[in-house]
């Protein structure tokens, strides 16, 4: 492979708000049998006509087809590292859209839906083996609602207790992902947030500072965004027990260690698992998503309800009597159609796939640091660290910048030129100067990889030779590189066309002329 | 056109390649040059205008090695400001003085904390400045990492995409520093500019979040805090949005003192303390300083060992941004009383409030 | 095993082989050296066996999937939060595009088509809603409700919000929890307005009585859990805004068409779900909700969404589409952010996107003519049964209230008794709202033909008499 400039389709499509006549329709509907006028009760009737396109069901078709195809993402090779990038089996696809998915409604009664019931017990059954725990709930939206929906289930522990008063801080890690401290301050906690000390993790001591009768839970990922397994989690989790708390795995970075370690044995009381990054439910550029959030016997009476059960008589159907139930962080059972996609992609790898999967996602990042190591410019975090890296590892480009005052922005930007998005950064706070993170796991091929470090290579030496071609970089894409700055704006921001109309129209007054 | 003043400190940086803790004055200046050094500070300035180049910005600079030539060296066509017969420090304040007066959008000066401090006392917060470190002692938080990104960071905020904010000023006391004592003082707080970080998601800009948490933290301190009891506030811009919010405008470079939320006594000394101590509980409340982390004996030596023997380490409270102590390398904090005894007692963990309702846990090093 | 597995690249022997000599690593196991031998598992992971072919793999699925039988071979009259619209076949044929389906986060650029695709489900939702800021969707209406009640104490420091009686049971609870429980400090106290019994509208009196400096927010729906439109918007806005409350309003979009949008009567944020946009019921995995208000910065610098903004590019005349406000989020301020921020419904939103369009003003008045229609045809149908009645018999839009309390007969009983004939009833309503006695929901959309609401009710006399 060798790195060759690619060109991304430029429709020039303008806003769809643009577009259509008067008169034309994209759908049409029977006429109805009475009258409808008179049904509308008094003030109620809409007065002016929303503001939408008239176009015909081809033109609307065409339209986002073209706006599909000014989409890089996985067309190329997208090493997108924390998300965890995987096939997404399309035989799913078309699973999900047959009536027997599509068309169910929620409140069907259970004897109408026994096969997605049983799908969804049977992958709890799956995510119970992986993990250890003793039940596990699909409700939650996301990886970030998984992670609220323990802090619902630790106010609900803690208040079954005479503790929820007592008990109000949640400790996480300045490098776990931010949905962990956010949802617990959502959900009403103090966050205690440890610092990364030398060997790239929180110190043992640090956590003991911070546990105190006031614990209420620790959340925390392990291994971090960085390729760094916290060898000491096992004594984490014990003084956060000794102490009272709860110990919440954030299991965002499973894909490296799922088939060798259990979070249970490991001494959590929950977990998360996020089935649309590591068991092969589709990105959908962020859901529908689902967090399936995992516990101990212990919590599970207190989880969302209701949960999907085996009756005796080895029917399925829903348990929603359970008084200490924390009550709902969402409607209805949860994305059962991204549920169904986990349990394909489950049964289609088995435990020995799952386990080649993490091996060759650690062995294919450590194959790519070797390379990208060697490529001048970029640094890697923790650089004192000997050890082998889990499934990623974040570098840095600031040699980069700092020889050419060009950083990762701009690197990626023009990456993109060769067919390579360009990679995730860091959550914040960056510890990592120009940081980024790329994370090939089991899908991507050895070429894939030696094609995204020799285009990584060849950027950073255009950074050198030409480096104002990088700065205005991309040159392939749909549209040249946005003004970011209007967006943060109020006089001039616009996240609907209505406003964009109200705001710019003189700036397009003076276009027009 | 934006404009751009540039001020090159010519001697800036000497005394440290040969081991003086700094060039300031001209005694230490001569035994810098004795010992072979070499000036740098030109080359770095110049490094740092370098990026400015594409811009083409109107330059206003002070005459020959003060900026005339690193303008040179990099390309830059610039207007010479006149500062007369002055040499040293007083000729840096005479060519910020004369640009302020010539309308510049920006000030950027190569030195170190020295230099900083004499652009500081004519500019104030007047005009943004900015410091291509080229410097001994860069304690202020006015600088940029290094000359490239001080350009960048300049280049940014003459093209509208970069925001100020207020940086601390310090400097240590070089006749203390030579005899090995360490000691500093904040000077004041100039407006710098700041390069919004890039955020991954659309790559749009980020505020620097640690603002508005502060500024909500002082307001809750304010309500924690217990009548009859006495707050010992340090020195600092976090401090002084205690102080703000407490209904004072405080000592920006000293302690002040409140008690049942009114000031009690300003910009107090050691002994004051320790008679106030004598009255009544207190607590003492410390910011942290930038970049080296430290919590006490830079800049705040009023809270002296028997001060701080008294109080107990826990009655000190310490306020600081997040984004501020995440970007300390290593994730450390430092005191330095000048006792080793009570440095060794206050080591350990300490709980930082960031904003309300959250803390760090940060180790304060043995 | 031999065979390499389709879904992993390199699982060729071979190519292991050649990627550990590069890095001059003896083995895989020996990459894992970071993980103590003591955190390892000491068994195997029993899971049931691979089916690595996809004929297998189909075979498996159909089996299970055949077990379900659903509203496409039934009859269904289930609404309650998740409804059965039509779905235009093109919005599949978009969101199941690989382009979007497997999208995450490139740039601006990369992802240009994407973006503009979000740009356009929140320029048309703001045309129906008449909001001129819209953000990213939610997880579901009952979130978004909750993430708009927070909003609204954010802006007004205050702790009490006032909600309808008659709230759909489902996105209470979600209410509720985004609102905290009993014990956290900070919780917002959710308080119930009564509804009358006469027509089901708001109980003014009682919410004047339960106003005043305290309330954060009055939250209210159109179409209400029970399909009523409330007619009294504008008074209770009043109150409500004189009383220094915000108003929310929850509406389902695909009712404007033909109902006046919330901010006609007063509404300062709009909620609702995205579901009936476009989006397949997938067992309530077609939820999604949405947040939108006037345009003004003391909202938008309180949203917890992501938001696209149209930008230029450095190209004269180009639209571009860019995160705007993206630093107030999680994403950007951790726990100091606005609620948190992550997965979405965001391929949902295409769908949604694609639905507008096709719909166009006339599509969303037809439509809601429709519903209107064929809704109260149903009605007055069921009502002429003998022992049946209709609660409130007009003034609702797609939903109302069947009472079965004369028949002697259960809900549960009719609805059993219905599934037997291949029909889903309507939603029990007895144990959520035990005043209303046996009643039960039902939702009649443009979905059922004429001879469907006939067959409900002959089946309905049938089992009855």
């Amino acid at each position: 492979m060798t790195a060759k400039l690619i060109h991304q389709a430029r429709w020039n499509e303008p806003v769809v708000m643009e577009m259509g006549v008067a008169g034309r329709r994209g759908v049409v509907f029977p006429q109805p049998e009475t009258d409808a006028a008179a049904l509308i009760p008094a003030g109620m009737r809409r007065r002016t006509k929303p503001a939408l396109p008239e176009m015909t069901e081809h033109d609307v078709l065409r339209h986002y087809l073209h706006l599909s195809q000014q989409v890089l993402g996985m067309m190329g090779v997208s090493l997108f590292g924390t998300c965890t990038m995987k096939y997404n089996p399309r035989l799913s696809e078309a699973l999900g859209l047959r009536p027997q998915m599509a068309e169910i409604h929620p409140l069907q009664p259970a004897a109408s839906i026994q096969g997605l019931l049983e799908i969804v017990h049977n992958f709890d059954l799956i995510l119970r083996e992986l993990s250890g725990m003793d039940q596990f709930v699909f409700q939650a939206a996301g990886g970030a609602d998984a992670a609220y929906t323990h802090t619902c289930v630790t106010r609900g522990y803690f208040a079954a207790k005479g503790e929820l008063e007592q008990r109000n801080e949640i400790i996480t890690s300045i490098q776990a992902h931010p949905c962990n401290p956010a949802t617990a301050a959502t959900a009403g906690f103090k966050v205690v947030t440890l610092m990364l000390e030398e060997n790239g993790y929180p110190s043992i001591d640090a956590l003991k500072a911070a546990l105190s009768p006031r614990t209420a839970a620790l959340m925390i990922n392990n291994p971090d965004d960085m390729g760094v397994y916290n060898p000491q989690i096992r004594e984490w989790t014990a003084l956060v027990k000794q102490a009272g708390g709860l110990a919440f795995y954030d299991h965002a970075n499973f894909n490296g260690v799922m088939g060798r370690i259990r979070a249970r044995e490991l001494g959590f009381d929950a977990c998360m698992f996020m089935l649309h990054k590591t068991f092969g439910g589709p990105k959908g550029g962020g859901g529908p998503a689902v967090g399936a959030y995992g516990c101990s016997a212990e919590l599970a009476p207190f989880l969302p309800k209701p949960l999907v059960v085996k009756n005796s008589d080895g029917s399925y159907g829903l348990d929603d009597d359970r008084p200490q139930s924390v009550g709902k962080v969402r409607e209805f059972l949860g994305n059962l159609h991204i549920v169904m996609r986990a349990y394909a992609w489950a049964r289609a790898m088995g435990a020995d796939g799952i386990k080649e999967a993490a091996d060759l996602a650690v062995l294919a990042n450590n194959y790519m640091e070797k390379k990208l190591l060697a490529i001048p410019g970029v640094a890697r975090s923790n650089p004192e660290a000997k050890t082998w890296r889990m499934e990623m590892t974040r570098y840095g480009l600031g040699p980069l910048k700092e020889e050419t005052g060009l950083g990762v922005v701009e690197v990626g930007n023009r990456m993109t030129d060769y067919g390579i998005d360009a990679p995730w950064l860091s959550h914040e706070p960056w510890v990592v100067p120009e940081p980024f993170t790329p994370e090939a796991g089991e899908l991507w091929s050895k070429e894939d990889i030696d094609l995204w470090c020799e285009v990584l290579a060849k950027v950073c030496d255009e950074a050198r030779q030409d480096p104002e071609l990088v700065r205005t970089a991309p040159h392939n894409a749909p549209i040249g590189r946005v003004d970011s700055e209007a967006p943060e704006d109020p006089a001039r921001w616009a996240t609907t066309w209505r406003a964009y109309q109200r705001k710019h129209a003189a700036t397009r007054a003076r276009a027009a002329e | 056109m934006q404009r751009l003043g540039v001020i090159v400190n010519p001697i800036a940086g000497m005394g440290g390649r040969v081991g003086l803790k700094g060039t300031d004055g001209p005694a230490i200046l001569a035994r810098a040059r004795e010992l072979g050094a070499e000036p740098v500070s030109g080359a770095r300035a110049a490094r740092a205008l370098a990026e400015l180049r594409r811009l083409g910005p109107a330059v206003l600079a002070a005459p020959g090695s003060m900026g005339e030539q690193a303008c040179a060296a990099a390309g830059l066509a610039c207007e010479v400001v006149e500062t007369g017969e002055a040499t040293g420090a007083a000729a840096t304040r005479a060519a910020a003085r004369a640009m302020l007066g010539g309308g510049v959008d920006l000030l950027i000066f190569a030195g170190g904390d020295g230099t900083a401090r004499d652009v500081l006392a004519e500019v104030g917060t007047q005009l943004p400045i900015l410091g291509i470190p080229t410097g001994v002692k860069m304690h202020s938080a006015v600088f940029a990492q290094n000359p490239a990104a001080a350009g960048r960071v300049a280049a940014a905020f003459l093209e509208g995409r970069a925001a100020t904010q207020e940086a601390e000023v310090m400097d240590l006391d070089e006749d203390a520093l030579r005899q090995g004592r360490v000691s500093a003082r904040l000077h004041g707080v100039a407006r710098v500019p700041q390069e919004r970080a890039l955020m991954q998601a659309g790559k749009s800009g980020a505020a620097i979040p640690d603002e508005a948490a502060l500024e909500a933290l002082a307001r809750r301190m304010v309500t924690e805090m217990q009548p009859g009891r006495l707050y010992l506030l340090g020195c600092g811009t976090t401090m002084r949005r205690i102080k703000r919010a407490l209904g004072f405008a405080g000592t920006l470079m000293g302690v002040d003192v409140a008690l049942d939320g009114r000031l009690l006594a300003a910009d107090v000394t050691e002994a004051q303390i320790l008679r106030l101590l004598d009255q009544a509980p207190a607590t003492a409340i410390l910011g942290v300083t930038g970049g080296q982390g430290f919590l006490l004996g830079r800049g705040n030596q009023q809270f002296s060992p028997a001060v701080l023997r008294r109080l107990g380490r826990e009655n000190l409270v310490v306020v600081a941004g997040q984004q501020k102590l995440a970007a300390l390398d290593p994730a450390c904090l430092h005191v330095d009383t000048g006792e080793a005894a009570l440095d060794a007692e206050l080591a350990g963990y300490i709980a930082i409030r960031t904003a309300p309702d959250r803390s760090a846990m940060l180790r304060i090093a043995a | 095993m031999t065979i390499a597995h389709p879904w992993m690249a390199n699982s060729v022997p071979a190519i292991k082989q050649a990627m550990l000599r590069e890095i001059g690593a003896p083995s895989i196991e020996a990459l894992f050296e970071q993980i103590p031998a003591e955190h390892r598992t000491a068994h195997d992971f029993a899971l049931p066996p691979a089916l690595r072919s996809e004929p297998e793999l189909r075979r498996h699925m159909l089996s299970l999937l055949r077990k379900n039988t659903s509203c496409e071979e039934n009859l269904s009259f289930l609404g309650a939060g998740i409804w059965q619209h039509h779905v235009p076949a093109i919005c599949d044929e978009i969101a199941g595009r690989s382009e979007f389906l497997t999208s995450v986060w490139g740039t601006a650029m990369s992802d240009h088509g994407r973006n503009q695709a979000w740009f356009e489900f929140a320029s048309q939702l703001g045309e129906l809603v008449a909001c001129d800021f819209v953000g990213l969707p939610v997880y579901s209406w009952g979130c978004a409700a909750g993430n708009a009640v927070r909003l609204a104490s954010r802006l007004n420091g205050r702790r009490r919000v006032l909600v309808p009686e008659w709230m759909d049971p489902e996105r209470l609870a979600v209410i509720r929890q985004y609102c905290e429980p009993e014990g956290m400090p900070n919780r917002i106290a959710v308080e119930l307005v009564a509804q009358r019994a006469a027509d089901g509208l708001i109980d003014l009196d009682d919410l004047r009585t339960k106003l005043n400096d305290g309330v954060t927010a009055v939250y209210f729906e159109n179409p209400g859990f029970l399909g009523i439109i409330e007619t009294q918007g504008a008074e209770i806005a009043r109150l409500a805004h004189a009383a220094g409350a915000e108003v929310i309003v929850g509406v389902d979009p695909i009712s404007l068409g033909v109902l006046a949008p919330p901010p006609d009567y007063g509404a300062d944020i709009v909620v609702g779900t995205t579901q009936t946009l476009g989006a397949h019921m997938s067992a309530g995995g077609g939820a999604g909700g949405f947040i939108a208000s006037r345009d003004e910065e003391r909202y938008a610098r309180e949203y917890p969404t992501l938001n696209i903004s149209i930008t230029t590019t450095r190209n004269p005349g180009e639209h571009g589409f860019a995160l705007s406000l993206s630093h107030q989020s999680s994403y950007g301020m951790r726990e100091q952010g606005k609620d948190w921020t992550g997965n979405s419904v965001y391929l949902t939103a295409i769908a949604n996107a694609v639905y507008m369009s096709l719909m166009g003003p006339e599509g969303f008045a037809e439509l809601g003519e429709l519903v209107l229609a064929r809704s109260h045809d149903a009605a007055r149908r069921l009502d002429a049964i003998p022992g049946v009645s209709v609660r409130w018999k007009s003034g609702f839009f797609r939903e109302f209230v069947v009472d079965f309390s004369a028949t002697g007969r259960s809900v549960a009983q009719v609805n059993a008794a219905l599934l037997k004939r291949g029909i889903f009833g309507g939603k029990d309503l007895s144990a959520d709202i035990p005043a209303l006695g046996q009643c039960a929901l039902f939702a009649v959309t443009e979905v059922h033909a004429p001879e469907d609401i006939a067959r409900l009710a002959t089946t309905l006399e049938e089992i009855l008499r």
